[in-house]
């Protein structure tokens, strides 16, 4: 496995800010529409980080206008022009797919106690 | 020109390319490879190179013919020949090295490998048959059924499918995409799987 390691390495960002799950996260999106380049941002719950390597993903929850929405990202992907942390949760799992099944008040999650 | 190449599959992973999609690809650690021996139209009445994978092979493990046959080249023992295509009038000789530099990226390649045994299979493995429910006092469950008619033709045909052996035969996938080319590590990205399992060996040729 180690040539893998190797020659995936180069892609790998070293400019991605910790975050679990149970974070609340803004991600800025680079959308190409033609030649111009424009940042989206997509703020939400980080409800599950997979894999690990070149090929980690995260996904991010937000709900919208009454929908919840899910995306997927690359967590190594060029497509990311940056990851803000803008809260940090306290959570007793890794996966947070329970989320999904609530609402309202029983959705939310505590904010962690800050590390010194 | 040298239009192929040997190596050894590495695995496979992912990267990301200039759009930033992500790729799937088979890492194959491609060469440094030799020529052997050449096939000449008009000694062997086809244009060919046999060539091999320089890995070091100790030379006490080589058979003593087989040892001649590399001292005739000049080159030292090699794990794996195969032959390879060459153009016509190519100059290519025995002792010549052949490296991934062949090969650019967004080039289609075939490679050809020896896909992972699965020894003997059934037919719901090895041809994809549906077979029956498990329960529910069903009696059929992954048996082949019917293999033909009676009194005519009064013989099953031939090529019918059946069980038997599955896998660890020569497979060619066409049209690979070369995705990058690592002349300094001597590693070709082959976009999606190719056969045969981990550190097992492929030839990858050039597709046109």
């Amino acid at each position: 496995m180690d040539i893998l390691q190797e020659v995936t390495q180069e892609q790998l960002r070293s400019d991605i800010p910790e975050f679990k799950a149970g974070d609340t996260v803004k991600v800025h999106v680079r959308l190409k529409e033609g030649e111009k380049e424009r940042i989206q941002v997509f703020e939400g719950l980080v409800i599950a980080r997979k894999h690990g390597g070149i090929s980690e993903t995260f996904t991010v929850r937000k709900v919208s206008s009454g929908i919840g929405v899910e995306r997927v990202f690359p967590l190594h992907s060029p497509g990311i022009a940056k990851i803000e942390v803008v809260r940090r949760g306290q959570v007793r799992r890794a996966k947070l797919y329970y989320i999904r099944n609530l609402r309202g008040k029983a959705a939310r999650i505590k904010e962690a106690a800050r590390k010194a | 020109m040298i239009r192929g190449i040997l190596g050894k599959k590495i695995g496979m992973t992912q990267v990301f390319d200039d759009e930033g999609r992500v790729v799937p690809v088979t890492v194959v650690q491609a060469g440094p490879c030799v020529v052997v021996q050449r096939r000449t139209a008009k000694r062997d009445g086809y244009e060919a190179a046999q060539i091999g994978l320089v890995e070091g092979r100790p030379a006490r493990k080589v058979t003593k013919p087989l040892m001649g046959h590399f001292e005739k080249a000049g080159v030292p023992p090699t794990r794996f020949l195969a032959e390879v295509p060459v153009d016509e009038n190519d100059e290519a000789k025995p002792g010549d090295a052949v490296l991934v530099e062949i090969f650019e990226a967004d080039e289609p390649v075939h490679v050809m490998g020896t896909s992972k045994g699965r020894g003997f299979q059934g037919v719901i493995k090895r041809h994809g048959f549906k077979g029956g429910r498990a329960t529910h006092g069903s009696m059929f469950h992954r048996a082949p059924g019917s293999i033909g008619a009676a009194a005519y033709p009064a013989r099953v045909f031939a090529g019918t499918r059946m069980p038997g052996q599955h896998g660890n035969r020569n497979v060619t996938v066409k049209n690979v995409r070369v995705v990058r080319v690592d002349p300094e590590r001597n590693l070709l990205f082959l976009k999606g799987g190719v056969p045969g399992a981990r550190n097992s060996y492929v030839r990858i040729i050039k597709a046109s």
